[in-house]
């Protein structure tokens, strides 16, 4: 038996959770675009499912961590691991609930259609947040590092969701409401973004051993 | 002043106890920092700090090789003065170890061997020794009282109080607070941060949190050699040797 087993093994639990925790945020966000795009109410009420168990991932992770960190004194890679953790969690529970803002969305849409350029960045923005998970189970050191630039793809596409949808709004004053929530959904898929990146930040720092 | 240690080898007959330490560049301790061994049991760490006041001589059968320097002055040649190198290089032991005298007799011990025999010399070197080591204010009404009465945190103050006396320029702690407990610890840490303003301290600890807490480097010892040193918030953060990586995270074995 190797020393400190229920050390490690509380340890092991933790990043356990973490990546679980992180399949649900990956199915949570392809979930949302998909309820979003298809008009699917079901769909978006296990959105808000979904995001009640990645609420309490988090808490119990973060609860776990600090145990360990107080009564465990975590060091070196360890220590890395679970300040990293502690880190992600809020990530990922930031984009359970943009997530499930989409969502609500969509119940309050009218039928009109959605604007391709949504789409296209709903379908980037699940792959951003693919890739920082890929890159923190697998210390995918280049992948981590990819992400920023995949996010300025992604705000160049919100400029142009912007521009299009407020002229829109100018041509057709009486959809403003509905142009307005699309802008709405497209500021969430931007943040989504912005989380995938910040947990990539934060792999390169596990990986290279920074605090 | 500060330690420098040239490839070191120790032997007790024929088992090899301290291998190479050195080996490369050397190793320099650097003076007034605290510098932390850690390490398994058994791996060196007591016979180390030993060798900086030469008290393994006293051990038959120990054979040591290699270059101490301490002040410009290799400590194993034959023109070494002992008495000179044990009142320059100060030791603390794990268990508080007061004489069986009064507390006055504790402290004014080393300078009456060096010669001091001037009452109110002695009464200052007393209150000057007892105030460093942050016990002034506990006893100074009761110096005449035997030594044995005091807790053990307050000991092992004591025998700080005892080192300083002889004044040392380098003070040698084998695992100090083991005995002690966490408010007694406390103390003799902050004492600690406070001394090595004034001397070099080289500590033994089997408390990693107590060698964060008051080193400014750590060498990692593991089987007689010194694996790792550097300064403690990279042993601790960042160690780059695995072994090393191991060990702080009670990985090991
Ligand atoms: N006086 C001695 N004679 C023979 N062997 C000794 C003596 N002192 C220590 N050793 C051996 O040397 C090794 C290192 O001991 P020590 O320096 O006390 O380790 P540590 O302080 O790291 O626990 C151990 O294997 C111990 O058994
Ligand atoms: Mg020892």
């Amino acid at each position: 038996m190797p020393a400190r087993a229920d050390y490690r093994k509380k340890l092991q639990n933790i990043l356990d959770n973490l990546v679980i925790m992180c399949r649900h945020a990956e199915d949570i966000c392809e979930q949302s675009v998909a309820a979003f795009v298809a008009r699917d109410l079901e769909l978006a009420q296990n959105v808000k499912k979904i995001e009640k168990t990645i609420d309490k991932l988090e808490r119990k992770i973060e609860k776990a961590s600090l145990r360990l960190l107080v009564m465990e004194h975590p060091v070196a890679s360890d220590f890395h691991e679970i300040s990293v953790a502690l880190k992600i969690v809020i990530d990922l529970e930031r984009i359970g609930d943009q997530a499930k803002d989409i969502a609500k969305i969509t119940a309050q849409l009218t039928d009109a259609p959605v604007p391709e350029s949504i789409k296209q960045m709903g379908v980037i923005v699940i792959h951003m947040l693919k890739d920082a998970v890929r890159s923190y189970v697998n210390r995918d050191l280049e992948l981590a590092r990819l992400l920023d630039k995949t996010d300025d793809k992604v705000d160049a596409i919100f400029d142009i969701i912007m521009n299009e949808l407020a002229a829109a709004i100018q041509k057709n004053p009486e959809n403003s409401k509905n142009a307005l929530q699309l802008i709405m959904v497209a500021k969430y898929l931007e943040r989504i973004g912005d989380h995938a990146v910040n947990i990539g930040e934060r792999v390169e720092k596990l990986i290279q051993g920074k605090i | 002043m500060s330690i420098s240690i040239k490839n070191c080898d120790l032997f007790y007959g024929d088992f090899h106890a301290l291998k190479g330490i050195g080996r490369d560049e050397g190793m320099e301790i650097s003076e007034n920092k605290v510098t932390a061994f850690i390490g398994p049991s058994g791996c060196g760490k007591s016979t180390f700090i030993r060798v900086f006041n030469r008290m393994n001589d006293l051990i038959q059968n120990c054979k040591i090789t290699g270059e101490i320097t301490i002040d410009g002055q290799n400590i194993y040649e034959k023109s070494t003065d002992i008495t000179q190198l044990r009142k320059n290089v100060g030791m603390v032991f794990q268990k508080p170890n007061p004489f069986p005298m009064s507390i006055y007799d504790n402290i004014a011990f080393a300078p009456r061997t060096y010669g001091i025999k001037k009452r109110a010399q002695l009464d200052e070197i007393v209150e000057r020794s007892l105030r460093q080591a942050a016990l002034w204010d506990e006893v100074s009404d009761r110096l005449k009282k035997s030594a044995l009465g005091l807790s053990g945190g307050q000991q092992q103050r004591l025998c700080i109080a005892r080192t300083l006396a002889a004044e040392p320029k380098i003070i040698l702690m084998d695992e100090p607070t083991s005995a002690l407990d966490p408010i007694s610890t406390g103390t003799i840490e902050d004492l600690i941060r406070e001394l090595k303003k004034t001397y070099t301290i080289v500590i033994v600890t089997h408390n990693m949190q107590q060698a964060t807490r008051i080193s400014d480097k750590t060498a990692f010892f593991l089987m007689g050699e010194v694996i790792e040193y550097d300064k403690t918030r990279q042993i601790f953060s960042n160690p780059k040797d695995k072994r090393t990586e191991n060990y702080v995270t009670g990985r090991f074995g």
